[in-house]
């Protein structure tokens, strides 16, 4: 019983102490929702870490045990920011929950190409929602690259998934950081409004906060690259 | 094999990541992806950089019936005509899966363009053209400028030009202030997937074959 307390208020008091207010308050409900079958008693999956992220668990249990109730969840939380971002990028709202339900769905078709190591929740979301975004300007979806598996078999890595939450959590900071000028644009750019060249011109977009987190992708895809050749 | 020394720029990598890149831009970034470690490391950086501000973003209010809508959904087959797919098909050989994709799994339908070079052009419209170009050891492709933005990724064999030696892997990134002359190397014969953003403008003038060369 005290591991699981602990399970549920740890992930809360990492976030309070690394970010700061913002648009994260909802997240309380993570202390009262049950972890449930997601977390304790994996068949061979995850068994998640105290300080992984409720996403990421949530993630995990749809990934792993096609469980509907940590879908709920993932819903709970992504739904209405991914509504307010289809907006923010030149949707109409009808057509914002459109987009909402197709990348909804694809989390729960696609799943099992979710891979903790590598990406956030957030992250892999974002990219599906680009795509979708994509698909509704163009006939023609955009040209995706071939796929990197995780070695199968190979056990989830918690100080791995946890790695990849820290420097998220950094990214944040550093977004946070920005002045307002250039938050606008950085936003802009990952909204899709502005144009490769654009993006080039604009030697103040501050692409170099995202170099800390490169690296440690990189140290990564090299492991897995290694297993696939 | 030598590590891949000509990577994508940052700026097209976020484009990409944004979805604001043209398609034939995209299927050069995302092939290039496919053999590059380093890039696909920095793509997932451009992934994070997005979700977080996802992750950050206003929230709007869901029409009541949404989320039991979506739920009772789950259970239903996925839809045959999927959109996007996450993941582009297996590579073969020399080809990584994007480039599989454009050919819909096929062998490249070569079309000579006399001297040993040879094109098999993926796709030609009003976003922009993609090919790839068989150039022969030792061959040089004629001078030319730009029109426009040009990206060469390198499948097979390696070129040189002005600006250095490309191998499998590697990116040139050619812009109308580059005029250059790419000599296949010697060994097996180059093979390019080649994309330029504006499209195909052909001159009366000039012989529709050689065209290319002229303009990519």
């Amino acid at each position: 019983m005290l591991t699981e307390n602990y399970n549920r208020t740890r992930p809360i008091q990492r976030r309070a102490a690394t970010e700061g207010n913002g648009p994260r308050r909802e997240r309380k409900k993570v202390a009262s929702a049950p972890l449930d079958g997601s977390v304790n008693g994996t068949t061979g999956g995850a068994t998640p870490s105290p300080d992984i992220a409720p996403e990421t668990q949530w993630m995990l249990a749809v990934r792993d045990q096609r469980d509907k109730a940590a879908f709920a969840q993932l819903f709970d939380h992504f739904a209405p920011r991914l509504k307010g971002f289809a907006i923010r990028s030149g949707s109409a709202p009808a057509q914002a929950e459109e987009i909402v339900q197709d990348v909804m769905l694809t989390v729960w078709r696609k799943s099992d190409q979710f891979d903790p190591h590598r990406a956030q929740v957030s992250a892999w979301i974002y990219q599906i929602t680009r795509n979708r975004q994509i698909d509704l300007h163009r006939k023609l979806g955009r040209p995706v690259p071939e796929e990197l598996k995780e070695d199968p078999g190979s056990e989830p890595d918690a100080s791995q998934i946890l790695a990849v939450q820290q420097e998220t959590s950094k990214l944040k900071d550093a977004l946070s950081r920005l002045s307002p000028n250039q938050r606008e644009v950085i936003e802009k750019a990952y909204l899709g409004e502005l144009s490769h060249q654009d993006i080039s011109d604009n030697t103040g977009l501050p692409l170099g906060t995202i170099k800390s987190r490169i690296r440690l992708g990189l140290e990564r895809l090299r492991h897995d690259l290694k297993g696939m050749r | 094999m030598r590590a891949i020394t000509h990577h994508t720029p940052d700026a097209l990598l976020a484009a990409y990541a944004a979805g604001t890149l043209s398609p034939a831009f995209s299927l050069v970034v995302a092939t290039h992806i496919s053999i590059c470690a380093e890039c696909r490391a920095a793509l997932e950086g451009h992934h994070a950089v997005g979700g977080a501000l996802l992750d950050g973003s206003d929230t709007a209010t869901l029409s009541q019936a949404l989320k039991s809508d979506i739920l009772a959904m789950l259970d239903d087959p996925a839809p045959a005509a999927a959109a996007t797919p996450l993941a582009a098909r297996k590579g073969e050989g020399i080809y990584p899966g994007p480039v599989m994709e454009a050919l819909k799994g096929k062998k490249p339908r070569w079309r000579s363009l006399g001297l040993g070079l040879k094109q098999a052009i993926l796709s030609d419209d009003e976003y922009g053209s993609v090919r790839l170009l068989h150039i022969p050891a030792g061959q040089a492709v004629p001078d030319h400028g730009h029109n426009g933005m040009e990206l060469t990724l390198v499948l097979q064999g390696s070129f040189s030009d002005e600006t250095g030696q490309f191998a499998r892997g590697d990116l040139e990134v050619a812009d109308e202030d580059l005029d250059h002359t790419p000599v296949a190397d010697g060994g097996a014969p180059c093979i390019c997937l080649a994309a330029t953003d504006a499209p195909l403008r052909f001159h009366s003038f000039m012989p529709r074959l050689f065209q290319p060369f002229f303009r990519i």
